[in-house]
This record gives C-alpha cells, sequence and structure tokens, in this order.
C-alpha cells in the first residue's frame, strides 16, 4: 500500500472513533463537513472533472428529496427503498437536461444558465402542483429507528454522511484512474481536440451528468430525513446550488479531494462567524457575517489560489 | 483508400470549398497546397466530419462517410490534428497523448503504455511530464500529431504540421512522418512551407479560392503556370518565365 492509502485509512480510522471523543455540536459539525462535501463531489465530477459549470444543481438535490418524501409520506414506502428510486430520478433529470442542452450544443456560460433556469422551474412547479402540497412544504412524521431512515441518536447520520462521503471520494478517485475520466478531463480542457481523438463528447457529457444527478439527488432524500422537512425553497432554492459549486471550486474544482476541503473550510467560516457573533457584542449586527467572509474567501481563492486549496498541497508535493 | 468527389461547403455567402476532389492512395503521403484563406482547412474539417458539407461523397476504404461524425471516422481509421494547436493545456503530455490511446483501450495501463511508444516515435519520450502548455511551438505541433497517431490510424490529416518551426525542427518532423508513412500509416497533408511539402509528398493538390486547380508530382505542380499565379499574382509566370 502507497503513503497516500495509509494516510487515507489513517483519516477515515479518526473519523470513525471522533464521535467518541467530541461533543455532539462538533459530531453534528461533522455530519454537515461530510454531507457538503458529498453534494459537492456530485458537482465536481460534471463541473471540475468535466468543466460543464452547472449553476442549477439543486435540481437533482431537489429532484431526489421531493421524491423520496413522495414516495414515503404519500404513497408509504419504507425511505430505504425511496432512496434508490430517488437516485434514479436524480439521474432521469439529469439525462433530461444534459439532453436537451448538449444536443442544442449550449457550452460554457449558456449551459449554466439553463441549470439555472431549470432549478428555478423546478421551484416555481414544486411551489404549484398540489402533489407536493405546494408552498406548505411536506412533512415527513417522526418515526425514530434505524428501519425509518431516522434514527434515536443523530450520530447514526453523521455515519450516514461519512459513507456517503467515503463513497463520493471513491467514484472521483475511480475516475481518475479510469478512461472516461480520462476523456472527460479531455473535453473540459478542449472540447474540439476531445471530438478530434474520437471521443463522443455529446454521450460522455450524458454520462456524466446523469451520474451526477443521481448523486446529488441521495443527497436530497439524506438531506429530508434528516431534517423530516421538504419546502420548495429548501429543495430547489439558489442558494445549495451555489454551495455545491462554492465547496468544489473554493477547495479544487476537478480534484479528489476539493469538495471536501472546501466543505470543511466553508462550514469552518459557517460556524465561526456564528460563534464571534455571539461573543462579540459589535458583531451582533453585522448580519450574515458569514456571507461576508465567504465573499472576501471567494475573491481571494480566484485571486490567488484559481484551482483552489488543493493546489496549495499539490505545489507542496512537488518541491518536497 | 479516401476519395473526395465534389466536395462543397459555404458559410453563409462565402464559398469556401467549391466541387473539390481528390483521391489518397494506401501508402502514400500526398499534400495539399494554397495561398493563404484558399479553403484548406475547411476542405480537412468537411472531410474528418467537423463540418457538414453541403455537397459531395467522403469514401474511405469503399465506405462512404460523408457527414457522419467525427469520433465515426476516427473509428474508420482516419483522424485529423488542428493548424492551431488544440492541447489539454492542464494536464501532462503523457496524459494528452493517453487520451487518444484510450480510443483502442480501456485499460489504463495499456494507455500509458501507447503513449510512451507513440512519444517515442515523434521524439517526446523528454517531455511525457511536461504540462500541454508549458510546450513550445514544435512540442505543440509534435503533440498533435502523437494525440492523432495514438488512436491508432490508417490515414491521418495534418494540417500545418510545420508552420512556426525553425528549419532543424522542420527537418526533424520530416523524419518522423517519413518514419510513420513507413509504419504503414497514409498521410493527407496541408502545408505552407514548400521546400518540406516537395521533398515529402509524391503527389500534390493545389487549392485556390476554395477550387482545386492542380493536381500532379511536386516538379510538375512548381511548372504550372496556374499554380505561380495563385501564389504571386497574375502575369507573375510570364514574368518568371522571361
Amino acid at each position: 500500500m502507497n503513503r497516500a492509502a495509509v494516510l487515507a485509512m489513517i483519516a477515515l480510522a479518526a473519523a470513525i472513533v471522533l464521535p467518541l471523543l467530541v461533543p455532539g455540536y462538533l459530531v453534528n459539525v461533522g455530519m454537515l463537513v461530510f454531507f457538503l462535501a458529498f453534494i459537492g463531489q456530485s458537482w465536481n465530477l460534471s463541473g471540475g472533472f468535466a468543466g460543464q459549470t452547472s449553476f442549477g444543481h439543486v435540481v437533482f438535490f431537489g429532484t431526489g428529496a421531493y421524491t423520496s418524501t413522495i414516495l414515503h409520506v404519500t404513497y408509504g414506502w419504507n425511505p430505504w427503498l425511496a432512496w434508490p428510486v430517488a437516485m434514479a430520478a436524480g439521474g432521469l433529470v439529469g439525462w433530461i437536461i444534459a439532453f436537451l442542452s448538449f444536443r442544442a450544443g449550449l457550452r460554457g456560460s449558456y449551459f449554466a444558465l439553463i441549470t439555472l433556469a431549470f432549478a428555478e422551474v423546478f421551484r416555481i412547479l414544486a411551489n404549484s402542483v398540489p402533489f407536493t402540497k405546494g408552498g406548505l412544504g411536506m412533512l415527513i412524521k417522526a418515526e425514530p429507528g434505524a428501519a425509518n431512515f431516522q434514527f434515536r441518536d443523530p450520530v447514526w447520520f453523521y455515519y450516514v454522511a461519512l459513507a456517503l462521503c467515503v463513497v463520493s471520494l471513491l467514484i472521483a478517485w475511480r475516475l481518475t484512474q479510469s478512461r472516461f475520466g480520462a476523456r472527460l478531463v479531455a473535453i473540459r480542457e478542449n472540447e474540439d481536440a476531445a471530438r478530434a481523438l474520437g471521443i463522443d463528447v455529446f454521450a460522455e457529457k450524458v454520462k456524466v451528468l446523469v451520474l451526477s444527478g443521481a448523486m446529488a439527488a441521495a443527497g436530497g432524500t439524506f438531506y429530508a430525513q434528516k431534517y423530516l422537512y421538504v419546502d420548495p425553497n429548501i429543495a430547489f432554492g439558489v442558494d445549495k446550488s451555489v454551495e455545491m459549486l462554492l465547496v468544489a471550486m473554493v477547495g479544487g474544482a476537478g480534484t479528489i479531494f476539493g469538495p471536501l476541503m472546501g466543505a470543511a473550510t466553508l462550514t469552518a467560516i459557517n460556524e465561526g462567524t456564528r460563534w464571534l457573533a455571539s461573543v462579540v457584542p459589535a458583531l451582533k449586527n453585522v448580519q450574515p457575517l458569514s456571507l461576508i467572509v465567504y465573499g472576501a474567501m471567494l475573491i481571494l481563492i480566484v485571486g490567488r489560489l484559481p484551482d483552489g486549496l488543493a493546489s496549495l498541497f499539490a505545489r507542496r508535493r512537488r518541491h518536497a | 483508400m479516401l476519395e473526395v468527389e465534389g466536395l462543397s461547403k459555404a458559410f453563409g455567402g462565402l464559398r469556401a470549398v467549391e466541387q473539390a476532389s481528390l483521391r489518397v492512395d494506401a501508402g502514400e503521403i500526398v499534400g495539399l497546397i494554397g495561398p493563404n484563406g484558399a479553403g484548406k482547412t475547411t476542405l480537412f474539417a468537411a472531410i474528418a466530419g467537423f463540418h457538414r458539407p453541403d455537397a459531395g461523397r467522403i469514401v474511405l476504404d469503399g465506405r462512404d462517410i460523408t457527414g457522419q461524425a467525427p469520433h465515426k471516422i476516427c473509428a474508420a481509421g482516419m483522424v485529423r490534428t488542428f493548424q492551431i494547436t488544440q492541447p489539454f493545456g492542464k494536464i501532462s503530455v503523457r496524459e494528452n497523448i493517453m487520451v487518444g490511446a484510450y480510443f483502442r483501450t480501456g485499460q489504463r495501463r495499456e494507455a500509458a503504455r501507447v503513449a510512451e511508444d507513440v512519444a517515442m516515435r515523434v521524439g517526446m519520450q523528454g517531455q511525457l511530464d511536461q504540462n500541454g502548455n508549458d510546450l513550445t511551438v514544435a512540442g505543440r505541433k509534435r503533440l498533435e500529431l502523437a494525440r492523432a497517431l495514438a488512436t491508432g490510424p490508417r490515414l491521418l490529416l495534418l494540417d500545418e504540421v510545420m508552420a512556426g518551426l525553425n528549419p532543424t525542427e522542420i527537418v526533424e518532423i520530416i523524419g518522423v512522418l517519413k518514419a510513420i508513412r513507413a509504419a504503414g500509416v497514409t498521410i493527407l497533408l496541408i502545408e505552407h512551407v514548400m521546400q518540406a511539402v516537395t521533398s515529402l509528398a509524391e503527389r500534390l493538390y493545389v487549392l485556390n479560392q476554395g477550387r482545386m486547380i492542380a493536381e500532379g508530382t511536386p516538379a510538375e505542380i512548381a511548372e504550372n503556370p496556374q499554380v505561380v499565379e495563385a501564389y504571386l499574382g497574375p502575369g507573375a509566370a510570364k514574368v518568371l518565365r522571361a
């Protein structure tokens, strides 16, 4: 086993025993980090590796959240069973969006805007159609028990999020080792050259969006089960799209660990500024402070570290 | 091997290529020359499936491939390079060439082996770990060639692989191209560097204002008054002969 694999094993072991050592509040923060890293990775597959920047990735997240919740609440499905169906629904929406926009030849900012438009349309639809209960949202009845994808002890949500995060890292790692991944990077770097070298650009882009959509949808179901509530703004609001994009960009788009690093950084800023506002009276009215720090952070990253935090490590390794 | 019959392509009112025909036999090196803006690159792009021709037929090994997508044409054994080099900038030369090699294999190890092999053939074995963006013009031209070669083609369409190179580099790349042909790959190349093309190609086609105006051996082409005038202007042939 090489050094990186050993380090990864140690980090995983530490993440597994962590809840035994720290207070519940930090376990919850850890859960948020892994969850954010997971949905950030779903953005990273299509936006980072394949270079198809999306501003509306929440459309897949919300599709997943609503699909499993409707199946569970309205039709009485077990949420665990509804989970794969939600992922399939996310993949299907990914296929539809990819098929329509890539067939029409949309690239770059045009594709980004189309995804944003889709997310907004879904939000408005969720607000108005009867089977989502409109703007009221849907409540999932609390029936604590692992069999219902609800846990009496929140530490289990931490472990599910950790598992999702590990799976997403494995998918990203696998991508860097495979032909599919090499083709996605080629498409990102130069679409015409990729075409000339025999790559069916359209098919590869559709594939990655299906994969990414299914992953984000899995995140949606997890979120709905954790908070036992979905409404159009939570499920299809633009802020989640921005979060997914931001964690990947801050951490390093197109890298394996970028979304995890970005998620840790953003969550730390979020929690840190909240704590600061609670102890420094002068900051009490500067709300939300976290957004100001996010903004400053983004300016710094874009200006100084366009390849994200992950590039710091890559650079150091090269010098060593 | 390749037959193009009466190919036309217009962009709006501009008739970039009109009724152009050419033939390439297996094992040949054929040159396509012509003044700037003659339509050479457009003709190439149409042959390789990047533009859908308005009229005409493209036949590769007896199979009609007119209007097919580039990846299908690549599967049929024909691949193009770009005049304006298009490296995958942020990945290494090795990974660049591997993208081409993945066309024939799904195995990473095999693709890496092919990439090293091809790099050796084009003289890039020392640059495998450099990034695409860090290459010189000569390096980028070689990379174009290497990636295309890695897809395992039987016919290479090379768009000005020598433009921008210095005389030493040109001599080197001519050697590389001759070795590629000797290994059984047929080559059709667009070229501006006249000495290079005459020392490489057995036959030349001359395109001017979208039309094929001449075809023949390099010696015949150099004598052809129409060709001389296409390059130097009307009346030039008479002046030169005098």
